[in-house]
This record gives C-alpha cells, structure tokens and sequence, in this order.
C-alpha cells in the first residue's frame, strides 16, 4: 500500500471503514496501481480478502505485492486470500462440459444472462467461517476489472446486478468493502461501459479515478488522481467532498502532489 | 497505461491511416530464490533459452520484436508471451514489415513459429520473410544511410525546436550485433535454407474449416473458435505450457496472427456497427490471452482497425493487450506532400506499454516518432520538425 495515498484518504489498515463500495476509474491511463494499493492495503489490514482477478494472473499481483509488502502466496495459503485467476482458468472453463458449474461459466454461453455463479462464488468465499472466532477483520471482495466483463459478453446490467448482489451481501450483511475497477473508454463512446460506470458512481461512497494528463505525457507526473468522497444513501444538500491530486508512480510506491507541484517542476 | 500522445496526431480520428499494434504479456513463469545468473540448479524456472533475455527488473523473458529500435521504445525490450497487436494501417503496407520482423526474428532464433491467416497460406507469408543482415554488412549499409541522412540535418539546424534539438538521436545502430535482436534487409528474401530449418505451423483458415453446416452456434466464430483450438493444441502438443519437462529444450512459440477480426474470418465487426458477433472478437483475445499468459510465447496479431465501425471495441480490445502501437501511414494522406513529413513514411505512436508485474514501465520519454523504409532499413527516428508552424 502506499502510505502517502492512505494519508489522503485518511485511512490506516487499523481503522478502515466497513460496509463501503469503493470504486476505481482510469481515464487514458492506467489505474491498476490503485488496485495493487487496495489489496496490499487490506492484506495489511487482516482483512479477509477475495480477488476476482479477470486481467492479470496471479504472479503478476503477487511481485508487485511483494514490493509493497505482502505475500499473496502466503496470504492465500493460510486462507486470508481466496483467488480467482480468470486467465488461468478461461480456457478450461470455455471448453468443458456444459454441466459443470464454476464462476466464469458464462464463458460458455453465448448471450450470458446473468453472473450468479460468480456472485456464489464470492458468497461462499467471504462467508463467516463457522467455527465462531473471529479470525479476520472484515471481507472484502477487490475486482480488476468489470469493464472487462462487458468484452465478455455480459450485459451492462446484468454486471450492476452482480455488483448489487455482493455489496447486498458484502457490505450490507457482512459489513465489509468492495472495491472494483472500471475502465472509463472517455472518446471511445463505449455504451455499456458508460451506463456500468455511472450505474456505479450512484452507488460508490469513495470514487477513485485517474486521469491521464490533458496536455500529453510528461515523464515526472503521469497523471491526476481525483477523490470524490459520496454519501450514496443520503439525500444531502451538500456537496460531496473532492480533492485532485497528481502522481508519480516509482518502483515501489507512489507519490502524491497537488497540482502543479511536482518536485521536478519546483 | 501512457496519457495521451503529442500534439498534432490524432491518434483516434477515423481519417488516420493508423495501424495499431500490442502486445500482452503472458508468462507466469517466475525466479525463485536469489536473483542469480541463472546456473541455479535449486528451483530456478527462468531457463536461458535462445533468443532471449531475463529481464532484471521484472523476472520476465524477454524476447525481441524483430526491429531492435522498436524493442526499445517498447520499454527496452519485449517481454515474452504478448499479445502484439497492431492496426494495419490502410493500404496494408508497413505493417505487414512489423508482423514478418517478428517472424523472421523467431526464425533467426530458433523459435518455433506458429502463422495463422484467413488471407494468405502461411507457407508463402513464410518466403516473404526478410533475410536478416549479416554483422559487418549490416554496418556498411547503417553507415551509409545515416551518412546520406546526417546531410541536411545539420543544414536546418535552426528550424529545429530547440527541445527537438537536445533530444537523443533515437536512430539505432548495430553497434554491438548481438544474439538479441536482429536487422533484416527488407528487400531481400529469407534464405530457403533457414526456412527448411526451422520449426512451424500454418493454419490457414480456408483449409481449417468445415461447412458451416455442421457447426453448433457458439459464442465465438467458427473461425476463431478453431484457431483457438490450433494454438492450444501446439501448445499442449510441444510441451510450451511446461507439460513434459523433461522432454526437451524449451524454446518460444511465436504466433502470428494476420487480419484478425476481417471478415474472412467469419466477423462482421468491420462491416456493420451493432453487430451480432459484436463479443466474438473481444473474447477470443482474452482466452488467447489466457493461453498465452499460461505458456512460453509471444503473440503478434494485426488488425484491420481502420474498418471496425464501432470504437469501442477497439477500445476494449487495447484493454485487452498489452502493448499497442501505431502505425500511420503518409501514403494518400494530405501529409505525403507536407514538406515537413518528405523524409518519412509515416508515424509510429506507441499508444500502450504493460506494467508486468511492475508498478511502473519503461516508457520512452519520445513520443514524436517516425518511420522511413529506407533502402533496405526500417528505421525509427524522432520527428525533427516543429509542431507549430513557423512564419519564414
């Protein structure tokens, strides 16, 4: 995790929230740092975490998690971790027999009508164990990325539908966090991304989203992280608060200035 | 993924002949234990095999385009098992070059090759490959052309932006030739006799498939769905996924993938907006992906960009890779008589570099690239030429 993004968000891994949805947006650029944060983040935390990782494979989350500090390997051994390598997985899913269930089972199908199976799936992960004691802090369900559920053939609602279901369970009944990644396609005119991204800036208590530079790149700041802290569920006269910042993303951490003052511009 | 590129280019506008190309990073096979050379005998998995390197920074393979100069404006070099995507530009001509480097590369490697076309029997796209320059030819002729190169460069001193000025010369020599990364004559053939050596697979879809007839609706076009099932069987079959270890050396497989998403393969998302297989195209790429991610290889695919109608696919199809560039050719555009575009072909835009397993890239700080086929090269240099015009 990066300290400097926990001290603007005013979190540490001892106190985080619970019951919130928080959602990650990249605009012209590539977000997936924040990704690496949150699940470093609440690895660190004690959390108990299930990753529905469609994007990469597990290695490469688990090198960079290494340089923050946490090992998937071991968290996953020990069950703090529970994986789901889309990647991995696909080509054996696709090609099995029809009967069969698994989470990306909509692979196979043509026009796949809803994602229930992934929905049990995360269910069955993040439940309570029942042994009684509590051995880790609260669930957190952490996907990269839903946008890339559309490229599969889901439908736009059908993905909010998912997203109801888990934050219903996630962080309504078990008062834990989501957290989810989204691709804003910006010129591209992507229909079903952009009612999926809106669909979940309603429903989001914290939006993360990172822009791209306007004027081009620039290799000291590679681009702006704006937050926008919501309340969702109250209807509230004002406004929610926001704060741009920019970004250098280094080796193992990333650092964060306002606008403008970026140390190589001062 | 890089914010937007230099002024001047419209890297999304529709009249552009641009020709896209990206790569996905696949592998999943990593070092254990301390970083050493590599003669671990204790569980080390980054096996030294021919025609790559380990990369120091991310535990990956790495292997070469074919171009060296664009190895290196990918982040220095290109890391095994991408996917290698690239826009054809219009006219279908420089493109093309990039998709037979790649080849040819694997060939001069010793890379088994694996050539998929709906277009094109494989075995011929295979005697277009280029001969690569041998070391001291290949100095000669460098040295030649940037001679007749350096020429009026020096005379336009002054109409060069200063911030152009300063910036390195990106042109690449082989200074050093080295088992990684080759240079070809573009206008020479392959050898016969390298081409007999070496180990590849066709699939030429006109052969593959059956009657339409006899196929179940699937999710993914009969075409696609099939060339999936090629790929996975020589992957399974030449143990590239690490099944049989013990078997034999463990080489690269190098797949080339040509027009992908034209009509010949049986998509119709280059001939109308809304289309029925509008998914088709995006999933087979991410259960290509997956294959690749799970074996030792390297993916180039073209595409023809330019025909799709709906943008955004295209964006959701570069979310898909993970490297893209652009290729965009002069050839019938306003800029093939633009005075300040007449030493060039066109512009190369790197549009995406990955993050593999890395919080950063190696982004190349130049954006304002362009191409030239000379004689026999194909050379990437920075634009030299301002962005705004000047009043003479």
């Amino acid at each position: 995790m990066f300290p400097e993004l926990n001290n603007l968000l005013n979190i540490t891994p001892d106190r985080a929230e619970q019951g919130k949805l928080t959602l990650l947006c990249d605009a012209k650029t590539d977000g997936s740092f924040l990704v690496h944060h949150f699940l470093s983040f609440y690895l660190k935390a004690n959390c108990k975490v299930c990753f529905v990782a469609l994007i990469q494979s597990f290695s490469h989350y688990n090198i960079v998690g290494q340089k923050l500090g946490v090992s998937l390997t071991l968290a996953r051994e020990r069950g703090q971790l529970v994986f789901l390598e889309g990647l991995k997985s696909s080509m054996d899913v696709f090609f099995q027999a029809n009967e069969e269930p698994h989470p990306l089972q909509f692979l196979r199908e043509a026009n796949p009508g809803n994602l229930q199976p992934l929905f049990e799936f995360v269910r069955e992960a993040l439940k309570p164990v029942d042994n009684g004691e509590a051995v880790w802090k609260c669930p957190v369900l952490l996907v990269d990325d839903l946008s890339l559920l559309l490229s599969l053939g889901v439908g736009a609602v059908a993905v909010l539908d998912f997203v109801h279901y888990c934050r219903a369970t996630v962080c309504w009944e078990l008062k834990g966090n989501m957290v989810v990644l989204v691709h804003d396609s910006g010129d591209a005119k992507d229909e079903e991304n952009d009612i999926l991204l809106n669909g979940l800036s309603h429903q989001s208590h914290l939006i993360l989203r990172t822009e791209g530079l306007a004027t081009g790149f620039c290799r000291d700041v590679h681009g702006q992280l704006r937050i926008l802290w919501r309340r969702p569920s109250q209807p509230t006269a004002q406004r929610d608060r926001s704060l741009t910042y920019q970004y250098k993303i280094q080796d193992k951490s990333v650092s964060f200035f306002a606008k403008g003052m970026s140390p190589a511009v001062l | 993924m890089a914010a937007a590129a230099t002024c001047g280019t419209g890297a999304g506008s529709t009249a552009s002949m641009a020709s896209e190309a990206s790569k996905s990073n696949v592998t999943s096979f990593q070092r254990r234990g301390p970083r050493a050379s590599g003669t671990d005998s204790g569980g080390t998995r980054l096996v030294s095999i021919a025609g790559t390197r380990p990369s120091v920074r991310n535990g990956q393979l790495l292997v070469s385009t074919g171009l060296p100069a664009l190895d290196q404006l990918l982040g220095r070099i290109l890391t095994v098992i991408f996917f290698f995507f690239t826009e054809e530009d219009k006219y279908n001509i420089y493109s093309p070059l990039l998709f037979k480097y790649f080849l040819a590369e694997g060939i001069i490697s010793g890379h088994t090759l694996l050539i998929a076309s709906a277009k094109e029997d494989p075995a011929d796209i295979l005697q277009e490959l280029p001969a690569p320059l041998l070391d001291d030819n290949c100095k000669k002729e460098l040295d030649k052309d940037v001679y007749n190169h350096k020429t009026p460069e020096s005379n336009v001193k002054m109409k060069i932006a200063w911030r152009y000025q300063l910036s390195p010369k990106m042109e690449i020599g082989p200074v050093s030739p080295s088992r990684f990364g080759h240079y070809y004559d573009a206008s020479k053939r392959i050898p016969q006799e390298l081409i007999e050596a070496s180990k590849w697979h066709g699939f030429f879809l006109p052969e593959k498939i059956s009657s339409p007839l006899k196929v179940e609706p699937c999710s993914l076009t009969h075409g696609y769905l099939k060339l999936l099932q090629f790929i996975q069987n020589i992957i399974y079959e030449e143990g590239f996924d690490g099944s049989n270890p013990q078997k034999k050396q463990k080489n690269i497989l190098r797949i080339g993938i040509q027009n992908l998403g034209s009509p010949l393969w049986g998509d119709d998302v280059c001939c109308t907006e809304t289309c029925d297989n509008s998914h088709s195209l995006t999933k087979f790429l991410y259960l290509l992906r997956g294959l690749l991610r799970t074996s030792l290889s390297a993916c180039i695919i073209t595409m023809p960009t330019h025909l799709i109608q709906n943008k955004a696919i295209i964006a959701r199809v570069t979310n898909l890779s993970d490297t893209v560039v652009g290729l965009e050719s002069f050839i019938g555009s306003e800029r093939e008589t633009n005075p300040l575009y007449k030493d060039y072909h066109g512009l190369i835009h790197i549009r995406q570099i990955p993050r593999l397993n890395n919080l950063i890239c190696d982004e190349s700080d130049v954006k304002d690239l362009a191409f030239k086929l000379k004689r026999k090269l194909f050379t990437i240099e920075v634009r030299e030429f301002l962005c705004f015009s000047l009043q003479s």
